[in-house]
């Protein structure tokens, strides 16, 4: 398989490779390397924390935690609990860093915006970030079915709220229009009817999703024209009939892993294929063995997130940051913080992730965190903060982030390439004229160097 | 001189002597209708206290709500028979005294979300609660009517989404020097070197040119303008002040901006509210004391309108800590030296017609503030920025 190609298809089932992966890959057919990659995603390895501190808090009935803490104990036992979502970001983008499978991690972080929610009960958005990992290749149907039983989502979306005598219709709108069909394609009728079949689905604190019957509407349901008496599964079920559901799909798909700009007879193609199961490891084979996928026009045309853009520095140069403040410092600043999405919308994505601000940043990132270079700018404050809390983070002024680089990585994969080698390794996408012709004329001092600088150009931000 | 110079020079002078004087005349005007008005945003980040900021001494309710948060009669600046002022709030009672301050109280908007952050989300992109904008109003706003990034600035170092537009960003800066510097950096000037933004291509690289390119000339015009002024006021001494100070800099040397927004922080008072609400409201309105006079001296004041929201009010009933939980609707401020109705711009909050889960109703929609303040003041259409028509206030 040739380099630019494989370069391409990690870039979008991963993060990008270096030049001795690349190389070793170069000796193999796609087929090969295509099968090799969804074989390593076989293994499935749930992302987890220590949460043994705050085990007494689930174990424990919270009468008798309170005479033997004490009132005031128990509350703040439980407070920290939540401030470990924070421990759970690091974590995920540790994984990120260094996953046992790249591709299922890079699906992962795909479903995480499709499927967005937010939770500050760390062992419920702990469960459902593994329920997304565990989902990610397999069935959209179970898929969203699962994902619909989740604790944290049935709060996210208020559906802990939905009962039989006061119906939520939250759910029941974004499982349509954010997560299977897309805005305009139903009714408000249907929200109406589609809430009460999930009214009383609700969770317990300890034990997860729990069917409320008392809550729960069971009378007729007139759901996209037929009648029944159905339940939420039912409801997923009859969604997915709508081949507008795989459509949508598909074009969530292609945005995200193809190009910003979608074909539309590509996109019918592809919805016929998912439409067919609602397998998503069969059409994500489909989409990396085609031909099409390989065409000029569809690489490095896609503007990184913020979350691409780091994990793929690492995968050149790996570097560590001292601790998980620093991480969100990055990741608050570029505007994409993990477990911490802006609304159910999830981020809106390729040129949305670039203002004048964040440009800069993205310029800069390179020498803050491979070459120890200043960084001036604050991250913003804490809303729920206090007034001293909120400006806490303005103070120091003038800011080293603490990493470690492991230069030698980087050194030992590209000892014996040329200059070229690692320019088309780092660069996929084409390149100014005008830069091209700097990046010629630019002495260089080491091939160190000259990473960086191709790194702090514009082009490196798109893959 | 040599030739070449010789004719870019005379032609360059030739070019200004001949623009007849109806144009010049026409630019003027224009500018002054375009190019004066400015809108400082100013949110009260975490949910600030209305009923402690501005309170209805004569309600037996919030007495009876409050045991223990309530402020009483002999501890307030009294408005009117009905309501006072915070005592901390003492600046903004002389602005009020002056005529420069209008109240427009149960601001709000139906089926009301008590999340932080969903609530400024709402607040920031002008949306129905149940609907999802990803850009935000200002930031359609500058889609619409700004040339560059720098039209509305945010005193902060990263850009909130009420800034963020379709095409079209703000920039944020709490430091122009600081801004300018980060541009300035040797290897970035030569990436840029004789890339102009005519030139470039409408695929996703063109637009990251693009967007640093504006980066720089953004963060050149905020330094190069702002360096030459000083203000002769001395701010108080905190980080709220600082970010005012900065506005009014930008504002008096002639950036060539229309929008501000500043984020100050600390209203989440669930516990201790008394003392610490009474510290941040000091704090405001002290600040914002100095600003407007920073304004009025520069002869800037009569061309600024301060909007002040928080992304929600309080809970009617104090909580278990001394302290409130999130509410709903709210008073907003509104600080201008042109206000057509100063003072109490309608009716104080009903407290006995409360929703169920005992938070005020709102009898104002928030987008009719903005709505109005689009049309009368920015004198530009509001419906193609909002999406929707939404009635006019009667303020400005």
């Amino acid at each position: 398989m040739k380099r630019k190609h494989i370069q391409h298809l990690y870039w979008r089932a991963g993060f990008g490779l270096n030049n001795s992966e690349i190389s070793e890959l170069e000796k193999k057919s796609k087929t090969k390397i295509i099968k090799n990659l969804f074989k390593e995603a076989n293994s499935f390895e749930p992302l987890k924390i220590d949460l043994s501190e705050y085990d007494v808090l689930l174990t424990k009935k919270s009468g008798k935690l309170i005479r033997e803490m004490g009132k005031e104990n128990v509350k703040k036992l439980a407070q920290k609990s939540k401030r470990e979502v924070i421990t759970l970001n690091k974590a995920w983008l540790d994984r990120l860093y260094e996953p046992s499978s790249v591709l299922r991690e890079k699906m992962t972080l795909f479903w995480a915006n499709v499927f967005v929610c937010k939770d500050k009960n760390i062992w419920n958005i702990q469960k459902y970030n593994n329920t997304l990992r565990a989902n990610s290749l397999g069935n959209f149907r179970t898929f969203v079915k699962a994902v619909a039983h989740e604790p944290s989502m049935l709060n996210y979306l208020n559906n802990k709220q939905n009962k039989k005598a006061h119906p939520n219709e939250n759910f029941a709108r974004e499982l349509m229009e954010l997560f299977t069909l897309g805005v305009g394609n139903y009714t408000e009728q249907d929200i109406k009817e589609s809430a009460r079949a999930f009214t009383g689905w609700t969770f317990k604190k300890r034990g997860g999703f729990f069917l409320d019957k008392k809550n729960h509407d069971n009378g007729e349901k007139t759901f996209f024209g037929k009648k029944g008496n159905w339940n939420g599964d039912d409801i997923i079920d009859i969604i997915l009939e709508q081949q507008q559901c795989a459509r949508y799909i598909c074009s969530r798909i292609y945005t995200y892993f193809i190009n910003p700009k979608i074909d539309s007879e590509r996109l019918e193609k592809l919805t016929e294929i998912f439409y067919k199961d609602y397998d998503i490891e069969k059409l994500m084979t489909h989409i990396y063995s085609s031909k099409w996928f390989y065409e000029e026009h569809n690489i490095g045309v896609k503007i990184k997130s913020p979350i691409e853009l780091l994990v793929g520095m690492y995968q050149i140069v790996p570097h560590t940051l001292s601790n998980k403040n620093q991480t969100r410092y990055l990741q608050t600043m570029m505007g994409q913080m993990l477990l911490n999405p802006v609304n159910v919308s999830g981020w809106k994505g390729g040129t949305a992730w670039i203002d004048a601000n964040t440009m800069m940043f993205r310029l800069k990132l390179p020498s803050v965190l491979l070459n120890n270079a200043l960084i001036n700018l604050d991250e913003k404050g804490d809303i729920e903060g206090t007034f001293e809390q909120f400006y806490k983070r303005t103070k120091k002024r003038k800011k080293f982030l603490q990493t470690t680089t492991d230069w030698k990585l980087f050194e030992s994969s590209y000892a014996d390439a040329s200059n070229e080698i690692l320019k088309n390794d780092l660069i996929l996408s084409k390149i100014h004229p005008d830069t091209e012709a700097l990046l010629k004329n630019l002495t260089k001092t080491s091939k160190k160097d000259f990473c960086i600088q191709l790194m702090s150009i514009p082009e490196y931000q798109l893959c | 001189m040599k030739r070449r110079e010789f004719i870019k020079n005379s032609a360059l002078a030739s070019s200004l002597f001949m623009v007849p004087s109806f144009v010049k005349a026409f630019e003027e005007v224009a500018i002054n209708k375009m190019g004066f008005k400015k809108l400082v945003i100013i949110q009260l980040a975490g949910g600030n206290d209305g009923l402690n900021t501005i309170v209805p001494y004569k309600n037996d309710i919030y007495y009876k709500s409050r045991p223990k948060v309530a402020l009483h009669k002999k501890d307030l600046l009294l408005m009117n028979d009905e309501l006072g002022f915070n005592t901390a709030m003492a600046p903004l009672k002389n602005l009020y005294d002056q005529g420069y301050l209008s109240i427009i109280n149960n601001v709000g908007y139906p089926n009301p979300d008590r999340s932080h952050f969903r609530s400024t989300d709402i607040w920031h992109t002008a949306s129905a609660a149940n609907e999802y904008l990803q850009t935000g109003w200002l930031g359609r706003y500058i889609d619409e009517h700004g040339k560059y990034p720098y039209t509305g600035i945010e005193v902060d170092d990263s850009l909130s989404l009420m800034m963020k537009g379709e095409t079209m960003n703000a920039i944020a800066t709490k430091n122009a020097q600081l801004l300018y510097g980060n541009t300035q950096n040797p290897y970035f000037k030569k990436v840029l070197k004789n890339k102009e933004k005519e030139h470039l291509d409408e695929h996703n690289l063109g637009y990251l040119y693009k967007t640093m390119i504006e980066a720089n000339s953004s963060a050149k015009h905020i330094y190069q303008k702002s360096k030459i002024f000083e203000t002769k006021l001395s701010y108080p001494s905190n980080p709220f002040a600082k970010q005012l100070k900065t506005t009014a800099d930008f504002i008096n040397s002639g950036v060539d901006s229309k929008v501000y927004y500043v984020s100050m922080g600390g209203f989440d008072t669930h516990n201790a509210q008394q003392q610490r609400q009474e510290k941040l409201l000091d704090v405001y309105s002290k600040s914002m004391e100095v600003f407007i006079k920073d304004l009025e001296q520069n002869d800037t004041f009569k061309d600024t309108l301060v909007l002040n929201f928080s992304e929600f009010g309080r809970r009617v009933t104090q909580n278990a800590s001394m302290g409130t939980d999130h509410g709903t609707a709210n008073n907003v401020f509104i600080i201008g030296k042109n206000l057509k109705k100063p003072g109490f711009y309608n009716k104080a909050p009903d407290l006995k017609d409360l929703d169920k889960n005992g938070d005020l109703k709102y009898t104002v929609d928030f987008r009719e503030v903005y709505a109005t303040i689009l049309n009368n003041w920015m004198e530009v259409d509001d419906t193609k920025i909002l999406n929707k028509s939404f009635s006019k206030l009667d303020f400005i």
